[in-house]
């Protein structure tokens, strides 16, 4: 009936399932959106949806499906209260006697009648139209078929697809650069680095001990799994075209800091060379090749950086964008040397990754590198690539 | 069937009223999700105390096994109790204690049931509970007992999107994303908590606390919750209206971290104007 409806979200992108479309079916054959659209939106909504960074490809594919669909929600609200109306009237037993003759036909002739005269543009001739239905056993079917007729009507009340029009949880999608709101849900996914759970568990030998040394009194001794830290790394581009977004990255790994248990961030500039930075202002520094001998190697990497520069700040000696710094070393041997030093390293990058090919220090890192998106989706293959090196959107 | 309708002390919005009858009728379990502070534990106190049935929280910790939810066999005490011949130890079936799940199920009647926070636990506990939640039943081994449900408890579920919860579980799920309220609904929500508020005291509370929220770096907005209990020190501190024009007293109240205190308070002396780009320029 509406199966587009299905492939169309899944076009978008929404993961729904067939379990989920069936369960559809089986809330509408109870009929809880009670006719009305603008219920079936949200029904629909609450089954095939599951997450709100999805709720805005759900309104495009809906509107997609169901722009041009004529909609009775409006006439149903303005019709029950003219019916409400009629409910008053009194009528006398011929009158009653009267309405019970007539047929669905006549009804329905009659509807249209009203219909052609535009009555249902003014209170009181819609409610003589509809009332006569009303008043009558067959008035509440009366005015559905007629409804889809007369749907054309300007629209006060939240149609459903005026609500999908809105798209108001555009900032929900996950596609689009984090912003603050974001930050948390991103953290979230970060968690995933984390151990997850450990359990206390007896021992075994040391309670028969304990409780052989007790006199037979037992003596319980637990212990916990061993916890298992992840480390974390961060490198991150400060200045120029990243200073809009290197606040927003460092206050999130900040965030991130007081739950990785080892959490460590050092800053570049465009490219990285002999010196790490420790602050944003690059004042204070250490030397890269003591960093790469003195940290281990089970140190996690994310790089996150735009990537984009001049190909000589990445493959000159003395490249360097900024004139009073001397390297001797070009930008992508030190990349390459990190990248062999911690098996686990991703680049973050800012910039949407339709533009990647376009510039030619990002195809030379990504040689290098895995690069993801700096969105929640990308975030989040980055995290799942961190921890268990498969990638499933990105060509890797 | 029942049909809730919602109660005088929680203010609901109607997506949400239909959501959770879909739920109630289709006997599936109910996801909420939102930002802290909208409401959603509330939300199953409020369904129990609608449709006049029994309630029943489990609260989900990091360490929570699912199987907790379901029953707890105490071998500890069955051991300590052979010891000395206190109890019949053969007779297991005193040593199964139903967990909150397992009580839902065992209920006479209908019960209501949350799952608070079920994002705490760790990844697996969603999928451990799939087939208890589609059957809602599950078997004792140590005594050979099936617990049935005769009638499918209203499970409403709360996540907090700390951890991505399984496909699986999702599936069997309908979902419901609570949005921080407008500033129409949340007057009516205040209400309810002061009916005898001034309407005066009210928008210009309302007007400080929506601004505030504008705050883009923010590290943690303050949420419905707050403004209660900011709304409720400003009248036991009887601070006049015109003086909450003018600043914003019990900032404390609001916002809970030092950094945020200090970017409001910073941008505060402007703020009188309410201007937007001034905001944004203290911020970047």
């Amino acid at each position: 009936m509406f199966i587009n409806f299905f492939y169309s979200l899944k076009s978008y992108g929404v993961p729904v399932s067939l379990h989920e479309w069936i369960t559809l079916h089986r809330a509408l054959e109870k009929n809880l959106n009670d006719c009305s659209l603008t219920k079936f939106y949200n029904i629909a909504k609450s089954i095939l949806v599951k997450n709100e960074i999805f709720f805005d490809k759900y309104d495009m594919a809906f509107l997609d499906t169901f722009k041009d669909i004529e909609t009775t929600d409006e006439m149903l609200d303005e019709i029950l209260k003219g019916l409400k109306k009629v409910k008053e009237l009194h009528l006398n037993e011929e009158e009653k006697k009267q309405i019970e003759e007539l047929n669905l036909d006549q009804i329905l002739k009659n509807f249209e009648e009203q219909l052609k005269q535009g009555h249902y543009k003014n209170h009181v001739g819609g409610n003589k139209a509809i009332g006569t239905g009303g008043r009558s056993t067959q008035g509440a079917w009366g005015y559905n078929p007629a409804g889809i007729r007369i749907g054309q009507g300007e629209s006060r009340h939240k149609r459903a697809v005026q609500i999908a029009e809105k798209r108001s949880f555009r900032n929900y999608s996950s596609d689009i650069t984090l912003d603050t709101r974001q930050m948390k849900v991103a953290l979230s996914h970060l968690r995933s680095l984390l151990p997850i759970g450990y359990g206390e568990r007896l021992n075994l030998e040391e309670t028969i001990d304990k409780t052989c040394k007790n006199a037979g009194e037992l003596e319980f001794v637990w212990e916990n799994k061993e916890k298992k830290a992840s480390k974390v790394i961060l490198l991150m581009d400060v200045g120029g075209s990243m200073t809009p977004y290197s606040e927003l990255v460092e206050r999130l790994f900040s965030a991130a800091s007081s739950q990785i248990s080892k959490f460590k961030h050092y800053y570049f500039h465009n490219c990285l060379y002999q010196d790490l930075w420790t602050d944003m202002e690059r004042n204070k520094s250490v030397s890269t090749l003591e960093f790469l001998k003195s940290e281990d190697n089970d140190y996690k990497v994310i790089l996150v950086g735009d990537a984009e520069m001049a190909p000589s700040e990445l493959t000159w000696a003395n490249g360097a964008i900024d004139y009073w710094y001397y390297n001797d070393t070009p930008g992508i041997v030190w990349f390459q040397r990190i990248k062999d030093k911690f098996k686990n390293s991703i680049w973050l990058n800012p910039l949407p990754s339709k533009s990647w090919n376009y510039v030619q220090t990002i195809r030379s890192i990504r040689s290098i590198f895995p690069m993801f998106e700096l969105t929640l989706d990308g975030l989040d293959e980055g995290v799942k690539y961190l921890v268990n090196g498969k990638c499933s959107i990105y060509n890797i | 069937m029942d049909k809730f309708k919602g109660t005088d002390d929680y203010v609901i919005s109607q997506e949400l009223r239909d959501n959770v009858n879909v739920s109630i009728a289709l006997g599936r379990p109910l996801l909420v999700k939102g930002e802290p502070g909208t409401g959603k534990t509330l939300l199953a106190h409020s369904i129990a105390k609608g449709l006049g049935k029994k309630f029943f929280i489990w609260n989900i910790k990091s360490t929570t096994k699912a199987r907790e939810g379901l029953y707890v066999y105490d071998t500890v005490q069955r051991l300590n109790d052979a010891r000395f011949g206190d109890n019949d130890v053969s007779d297991i079936k005193q040593y199964i204690k139903l967990g909150k799940l397992g009580e839902a199920f065992a209920a006479e009647e209908q019960v209501v049931l949350l799952i608070d926070e079920v994002d705490k636990a760790e990844l697996e506990f969603p999928n451990d509970l799939l087939n208890e939640l589609d059957e809602m039943s599950f078997y004792i081994p140590e005594t050979g007992v099936t617990v049935k449900a005769q009638h499918r408890p209203i499970v409403i579920i709360t996540s907090n999107s700390e951890k991505e919860l399984p496909d699986p579980f999702l599936r069997r799920c309908v979902f419901h994303y609570i949005a921080f309220p407008e500033q129409e609904l949340m007057e009516e929500i205040v209400i309810v908590h002061f009916p005898d508020i001034e309407k005066k005291l009210l928008r210009e509370c309302l007007k400080k606390f929506y601004w505030i929220r504008e705050f883009d770096m923010l590290r943690k907005k303050p949420s419905t919750s707050e403004l209660v209990d900011w709304i409720q020190a400003l009248r036991a501190g009887g601070v006049p209206v015109k003086k909450i024009e003018s600043e914003i007293p019990f900032l404390g109240t609001l916002l809970k971290k030092k950094e945020d205190i200090d970017l409001v308070q910073k941008s505060g002396k402007t703020h009188y104007s309410f201007n937007s780009s001034m905001r944004s320029r203290d911020v970047y």
